[in-house]
């Protein structure tokens, strides 16, 4: 457990933390695709990346964001390029550890999954990992100054069209 | 699948119209996926394998693949390069489950029979039996029960394997135009991994040869490449096959973005499309020759050079309704790190996620649902003919299928 915060704080914080999650998985789940840029910092880093590559310290990343003019050009191809057929996502975060406090913010680990339901079939895991989260504060609300999303599986089940 | 089923086919016969038509039996029937595994992937072919990058130490393996089999790309002592089939003599476990490792011999962790790193058997535990009692008939001979070993080719850093022995010369194998672009991105230039991506896509292993075979779906199918210019029908392609039909090339140039007569029937075409994200798209030009290559090397290897992005896209076969792509994103190690981050940006565009590619393993998945349940009819690919030529100066062709199916039915004897 982190000391940097008293326990009365940390009760706060993990709410606040908590809250933002939900938010967050509400927002992608519903679709809201527009929204999501919200939730981070104008010069974010996000990235989805498969956990081989992660642990080897190979750079690739499935999905790479740097700073909100990425996540807005996702949403123009999830909108108006990407041709893909409809499905549904649901997200589920869990097990939220708040890590460290530094000057910019702080670090948060929580495991995700991610269910993909496509036409005519069963709802299936789509992927599941952990996040490694630094939030900061602007004008009061928290904000993702980075997200990386490190992914379990070995294969992905054929595309990964929304963010995680 | 049994053998017996395999050599006993029970397919149709091909179309009348022959190479203009692709029966869609070809896509789902397991006596043909055997046949396949048999004939294509386990017979005369050159398939990839590895980087030598991967493996740059005496002792280091990588797990992959052939068709559907698992193999081991193993580096011994003397700095040779072997690759075993992953199946133990003894009882035919797959007895190496991680992909990427380094040791000085392999056990089997079943009764640990023990293989040095050249697949020959080295240890076989009680192989004299306890106090006289058990153990191996005398005339048991250790060098009958090695690991089955490929036959190993290499240029320029990337490792072939196969299952034939009698293989001919990987350069002849490629032929001369094809050998020639091969070269253009793999120069002898050491090679640096950048990272891998893996996916399934719900189709068969064919329909992604043929997705890479097929410029004409780039123009309408890809709406980021088209609005981007990045690859579009009326700027200068460029298109070779080699002369058996089985490996092809597509080349191209970037276009203008903007609506002209030439590409009015490009309908999904968005004018003034404009990246927030301009850091993605800022190439540097690396090669003096056209800004897109693919290539499709049968039977298991696409190369893709789009601008800077260098990807080695490897087929792996999963059953006749299923492939997984095995992607392993590459540059030099003569690349500073704004090159490094070029090729991590432009990136975006490719794999599982990628703005265009994601167009590709959706349709391919949905072709898949409509061909499995329709075994009986088939598709017309007459686009500029009947036939195919070895060269061709623009996209708005399938001439590249034709030439596979040619290929690939001279060699399944169908
Ligand atoms: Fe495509």
């Amino acid at each position: 457990m982190d000391k940097s915060w008293s326990v009365s704080d940390r009760l706060t914080l993990r709410l606040e933390v908590e809250e933002f999650y939900a938010n967050y998985i509400a927002c992608l789940d519903e679709e809201r695709f527009e929204q999501w840029p919200e939730f981070f910092t104008d010069d974010c880093f996000y990235q989805i990346i498969p956990r081989l590559n992660f642990e080897r310290g190979l750079p690739m990343a499935t999905w790479r964001s740097e700073g909100r003019g990425y996540l807005l050009d996702r949403i123009t191809a999830i909108r108006k390029t990407s041709v893909y057929g409809p499905r549904y996502m649901r997200r589920i975060v869990s097990a939220v550890r708040l890590i460290e406090q530094s000057a910019e913010g702080f670090d948060a680990r929580a495991n995700y999954a991610a269910f993909e339901t496509l036409p005519d079939e069963f709802t299936r895991v789509f992927s599941v990992g952990q996040s490694h989260d630094a939030f900061t504060r602007i004008d009061g609300a928290l904000k993702l100054r980075r997200r990386v999303c490190v992914f379990d599986s070995e294969l992905v089940p054929n595309s990964l069209v929304y963010p995680l | 699948m049994s053998s017996e089923s395999a050599s006993t086919p029970n397919w149709p016969e091909w179309p009348r119209e022959g190479l203009s038509r692709i029966p869609y039996w070809v896509y789902s029937d397991a006596a043909l996926y055997a046949r396949e595994q048999e004939r294509i992937f386990a017979g005369q072919s050159w398939n990839y394998v590895a980087l030598e990058g991967e493996i740059p130490n005496a002792g280091d393996w990588r797990r992959t693949w052939v068709g559907d089999r698992s193999v081991i790309v193993v580096r011994d002592a003397k700095n040779e390069i072997h690759v075993l089939e992953n199946r133990c003599a003894h009882r035919g476990v797959q007895f190496c489950q991680t992909h990427l490792g380094h040791g000085t011999e392999f056990m089997c962790p079943y009764h640990q029979w023990t293989y040095n790193l050249e697949g020959s058997l080295v240890g076989v535990p009680f192989r004299r039996g306890i106090q006289k009692k058990g153990g191996m008939p005398a005339e048991f001979d250790m060098k009958q029960h090695g690991l089955r070993k490929l036959s190993v080719a290499r240029r320029h850093g990337v490792i072939f394997a196969s299952f034939a022995q009698d293989m001919p010369d990987l350069g002849d194998y490629l032929t001369p135009p094809i050998l020639e672009l091969f070269d253009r991105v793999f120069d002898g230039r050491k090679l640096k991994v950048l990272g891998y991506s893996r996916q399934q896509t719900p189709a068969n292993w064919k329909l992604m040869f043929e997705n890479i075979k097929d410029p004409y779906h780039a123009s309408l199918l890809h709406v980021f490449l088209l609005s981007f210019g990045l690859n579009r029908a009326d700027a200068p392609n460029r298109i070779v096959i080699d002369p058996t039909g089985r490996h092809a090339a597509g080349m191209s140039w970037r276009a203008e973005q903007k609506r002209t007569e030439d590409n009015k029937e490009m309908r999904s075409l968005i004018e003034g499309l404009k990246l927030q994200g301009d850091s993605m798209l800022q190439p540097m030009r690396e090669y003096e020759r056209y800004t897109i290559c693919l290539m499709t090397i049968w039977p298991n290897m696409i190369v893709q050079q789009q601008s800077n992005t260098l990807a080695i896209r490897q087929l792996v076969t999963r059953g006749p309704q299923a492939f997984e792509l095995a992607w392993t994103f590459f540059g030099y190690e003569s690349d500073d790190a704004e090159m490094d981050l070029r090729r991590l940006r432009q990136a975006n565009l490719m794999g599982p996620a990628g703005f265009v590619s994601i167009d590709d393993s959706e349709v391919l998945g949905f072709t898949q649902q409509g061909v499995a349940r329709a075994p009986e009819a088939a598709g017309v690919v007459e686009m500029d003919g009947h036939g195919w030529a070895e060269e061709a100066d623009h996209a708005i062709t399938e001439s590249e299928l034709r030439a596979f199916y040619q290929a690939y039915r001279a060699i399944m004897d169908i």
